[in-house]
């Protein structure tokens, strides 16, 4: 038994099913992040951890005791929402401390709290301010105070970061993550953004149409993804995935893939894959940018890179890097190659493919072969 | 009309601009036509409006048809002047506009903040009542005063104004919150806080606009209500705008114009001090009011 | 969705879960008695023989059948058609105009929009009093325009059966057509200006601008003020009694004051009833399918 139990909970409203049968399990200290497109449930789950929805079927227990049934406020979890849902008619300070003003905590004790995480965000100068004075990033702090000083047993965050710009919300990031590590406190968050959910995140829950698709660390998702939505919703770029057939070559498997001339292509697979034994199969071959590079740039600790020439059909300079796009199995691909690497579109190039990090995919049932 | 949004970036030339602004200043000549006949005409003696002078200025100005539009017109058959009826409309409005407001922001609150299965038809219901024509209920209302004995009186008048200003106020109250975030409301349930304190807390600190522009509105109405007034009131319970409408359809004597004329002013000017001062509130409320159902 | 807090289990929590319909259940009580109770009594007596004091003996459609063949309530659904028509045809032309000319970036436009609006504030007696006087050809008008030397100068619609109606359209749009001239001028500040100027570039007129492009854009509010307009004219009452209250003769009866004087002057209840539950039905044909949508169109 876990920190935070999500057992078997489902949610339906009328004939509509939007959560099917999820099982989650949140160790103490864990920081639990659920991504996933708009409409994939994600919202949902959480609003239910914090009582804000019904649970149609299961159970959410917190620290064992099961939460059916009990009010938000008795929950002892606290929130930060994604539009901060400050109230607009209480200064800052009043904001903070509104939670414990409810619960019936004396002043002096509320005053004492404020202050602290007021020091902890760095938001003194702010207390006398209305939230309509403040810029968006000082909003956010003072939701993130207001969740803060309740020291609830979970906090939970609605894409708290979506309405900020984007140099404040690599900043926030960095310092939701700092703060974590710091408090060790117990976090589910929400976010459409699959950055923010692998670099804030111990585990990862990717959802999709009201399923948890994966469950797993950021590394088992971004380099195992667990079907073709997962490989193609993690990562950015995100994963190229072309038709390929396994074959077997002098007792190893390969992935035959068409170049855009129409020849074909062996890549041989690492061994001790098994790959052998799906010799024939069709299937869709799952490789991330960083795994197609210019010859210098591929990872010298692999023992699968494969130099494949193919034609050049568009560069894009990124400054840090330079995506370059050539076409497989007929599906545009793209690799990434370091940003002085003179290559033009038009070229034929010598590509070279890590198939240490190839995934494969069944074309049908878009789950992974192994 | 909200004051921010900003006119038409359509250009025109010098030669339209005249004959535009020339229109639009016609047309306030139009509106104001009325104002200006009752104004001048409640200034004057009676022997000028006679002869034919109702446009013109007084020669002699007077004060005379106030004063007697005020205390001694005769109204019905007592020579009483408009003034106790004037108090009786402040006595009925009163009250009639603080709990409606009240019970529109609850119900408001109600039908955007907790929902529930069969809201919206609720708020069907409420909204329907705003417009059926009040014929419909007025046998009933006259036979059901009477059993509980409010018939002519002001309380009777105040109740009928209550229950059907509610559905407009609840109009009003509920188009406001629905723009307002729920996501404070959320947030204030998981800080620990109830149904009323979040009301009183998180709500009304925030509903002044709208409760401006559903007083008014309200005030407005309900000083202006002709057809309860007449249907429901006794001699000595009858709000201004039947007493005013018995001064001037008094068959006996002489017709006092300008006597008419000033009484007609009086039971304008509380609406219109209160449209002049909070003015672009009540332009808001007619918009909410009518164009968003 | 905006769904509430969730407790429930255990007689608190059912206080708590039920809280916000107790709050609103004073409000539909009073609604569902004294506007759907009362729609139902009122029905109910239209099928009497109610005549001074309702009467619970049923006489099926006599009273509907008795109405139609009244004279009165013939001239008080023509004058209705015409009323109604001419009142909601000028408001929207009127209004629609003035929004137009005063959307030119006009000076003193806050001002100007005061004064077209203020005889909304007013009291249909009010109204009904000053526009009386003025249209009187006794003192008003006529008197001022021959004081001045065109002696043979006529303006008596208001003593003139054929045309009296015609005044209650004068001041009945004097009243309104501010107001209808602030919904187009709400209208017309929501259509996008990249919009014309897109059509601007094109090479539109704008003429043919307005034409084209902004006036079917308003289609809205077109929609809005028709829907207030013909729920006025179907209630209006006390315009007619301030003004000519009915006449001269019953040149001027609408179905508002032919239900008031048929129930309550001349004791004949079930008739009144009947004509009562005619006006419902009217303002129900217009309103209903205009609630429906819009509450459909915010769900």
């Amino acid at each position: 038994m876990g920190f935070l139990d999500i057992t078997n909970v489902t949610k339906s409203y009328g004939a509509v099913k939007v959560l099917h049968e999820t099982d989650i399990s949140v160790e103490e200290g864990e920081f639990l992040v659920l991504v996933g497109p708009s409409g994939c449930g994600k919202s949902t789950l959480l609003n239910m951890i914090a009582g804000l929805e019904d649970i149609t079927s299961g159970e959410i227990a917190i620290k064992g005791r099961s939460m059916n049934g009990v009010r938000p406020a008795d929950r002892n979890i606290a929130m930060v929402f994604q539009s901060y849902a400050l109230y607009p008619n209480m200064n800052v300070g009043q904001n903070i401390v509104f939670g414990l003003e409810m619960h019936g905590v004396p002043k002096p004790e509320r005053d004492k709290a404020m202050n602290e995480v007021a020091e902890l965000l760095q938001i003194q100068h702010l207390l006398d301010r209305k939230p309509g004075q403040l810029s968006g990033g000082q909003r956010q702090r003072v939701a993130m105070g207001r969740a803060l000083v309740r020291n609830p047993d979970v906090f939970l965050f609605d894409e708290p970061l979506s309405n900020l710009d984007a140099k404040l919300r690599v900043d926030m990031r960095t310092e939701i993550k700092k703060l974590h590590q710091r408090l060790k406190t117990t976090i589910v968050y929400v976010t459409h953004d699959q950055i923010e959910a692998l670099t804030l995140s111990t585990r990862i829950a990717v959802m999709y149409g009201g399923h948890v698709q994966q469950l797993g660390t950021p590394k088992e998702v971004y380099d195992n993804p667990a079907n073709m939505f997962v490989a193609g919703f993690m990562g950015s770029p995100s994963m190229n995935l072309f038709p390929a057939r396994i074959a077997v070559e002098n007792g190893r498997a390969v992935a035959v893939a068409q170049l855009a001339d129409g020849s074909d292509v062996s890549l041989p697979f690492p061994e001790a894959r098994g790959f052998e034994r799906h010799d024939g199969r069709e299937i869709v071959l799952g490789l991330r940018p960083e795994a197609i590079t210019d010859r210098d740039g591929a990872d010298r600790n692999s023992g699968a890179v494969h130099v494949v020439e193919a034609h050049v059909e568009i560069t894009e300079p990124a400054g840090s890097d330079t995506f370059v796009g050539t076409q497989l199995g007929g599906k545009p691909v793209t690799g990434r190659f370091r940003a002085d690497v003179e290559v033009h579109a038009g070229q034929s190039f010598p590509f070279a493919i890590n198939m240490e990090k190839a995934v494969a995919f069944d074309p049908k049932t878009e789950e992974r072969v192994s | 009309m909200s004051s921010n949004a900003s006119a038409t970036v359509v250009r025109t030339g010098a030669g339209s601009r005249f004959v535009i602004y020339t229109l639009l200043i016609l047309f306030c000549l139009y509106y104001l036509l009325p104002l200006y006949v009752m104004v001048v005409n409640s200034l004057k003696p009676l022997s000028e409006i006679q002869a034919g002078g109702m446009m013109a200025l007084p020669d002699e100005w007077t004060l005379a048809p106030w004063a007697s539009a005020w205390s001694t017109a005769q109204i019905g058959v007592e020579a009483t002047g408009l003034r106790p009826f004037f108090v009786n409309s402040i006595v009925m409005v009163v009250p009639a506009v603080a709990i409606s407001t009240v019970l529109g922001a609850l119900n408001g609150y109600v039908l955007t903040k907790w929902r529930f299965r069969g809201d919206t038809i609720i708020f069907g219901l409420l909204l329907f009542g705003c417009f059926i024509p009040f014929q419909m209920v007025l046998i009933p209302m006259a036979r059901m005063l009477g059993i509980v004995g409010l018939a002519g009186t002001v309380p009777g008048l105040i109740f009928v104004h209550l229950v059907y200003g509610i559905g407009f106020s609840t109009l009003y109250f509920r188009n406001y919150y629905q723009q307002f975030p729920t996501e404070l409301v959320r947030a204030a349930m998981i800080d620990g806080a109830g149904f009323f304190t979040i009301f009183r807390r998180i709500m009304l600190p925030s509903s002044g606009p709208i409760a401006v522009v559903c007083v008014i509105w309200q005030f407005t109405n309900i000083w202006n209500d002709f057809l309860f007034g007449a249907s429901f009131s006794d001699f000595d319970s009858q709000p201004m705008t039947v007493a005013l409408n018995n001064l001037v359809q008094s068959s006996t004597g002489v017709k006092e114009y300008n006597v008419h004329f000033a009484g007609a002013i009086m039971a304008a000017l509380p609406t219109l001090l209160v449209y002049i001062v909070a003015g672009r509130y009540f332009v808001r409320g007619l918009m909410a009011g009518s164009v968003k159902g | 969705m905006s769904q509430g807090a969730q407790g429930r289990r255990g007689g608190n929590d059912w206080l708590r879960e039920a809280l916000p319909k107790i709050v609103l259940s004073p409000s539909l009580a009073m609604v569902l008695i004294f506007v759907y109770g009362f729609i139902i009594f009122t029905f109910y007596l239209s099928f009497t023989d109610s005549r001074i004091l309702p009467s619970y003996e049923l006489v099926g459609w006599e009273n509907y059948s008795k109405l139609f063949r009244i004279r009165a309530w013939d001239t008080a659904v023509s004058n209705l058609v015409i009323f109604g028509g001419l009142y909601i045809v000028i408001c929207c032309a009127l209004g629609l105009a003035l929004a137009i000319l005063l959307d030119q970036k006009i000076r003193a436009e806050g001002f100007i929009r005061t004064i077209y609006l203020y005889p909304m504030a007013l009291s249909f007696i009010v109204t009904g009093t000053a526009w009386k006087w003025f249209l009187d050809p006794g003192i008003g008008l006529q008197a001022v325009v021959r004081s001045w030397g065109w002696e043979s100068f006529t303006f008596d619609w208001i003593k003139d059966g054929d045309m009296a109606i015609y005044t209650i359209v004068i001041a009945a749009v004097w009243q309104t057509s501010g107001f209808v001239m602030a919904m187009f001028l709400a209208g017309l500040r929501g259509i996008d200006n990249e919009v014309l100027k897109a059509a601007q570039i094109d090479g539109a007129s704008n003429v043919a601008l307005y034409r084209r492009i902004v006036i079917p854009q308003l289609r809205p509010a077109f929609m809005s003020a028709f829907v207030v307009l013909a729920h006025m004219a179907i209630k209006s009452y006390d315009l007619i009694i301030a003004l000519t209250g009915g006449g001269p003769g019953t040149a001027t009866e609408l179905p508002a004051t032919f239900m008031y004087s048929y129930t309550f002057t001349r004791n004949q209840m079930g008739i009144g009833a009947a004509s009562a539950t005619i006006m419902l039905m009217a303002i129900a044909a217009i309103m209903v399918p205009y609630i429906y949508s819009e509450l459909r169109e915010k769900k």
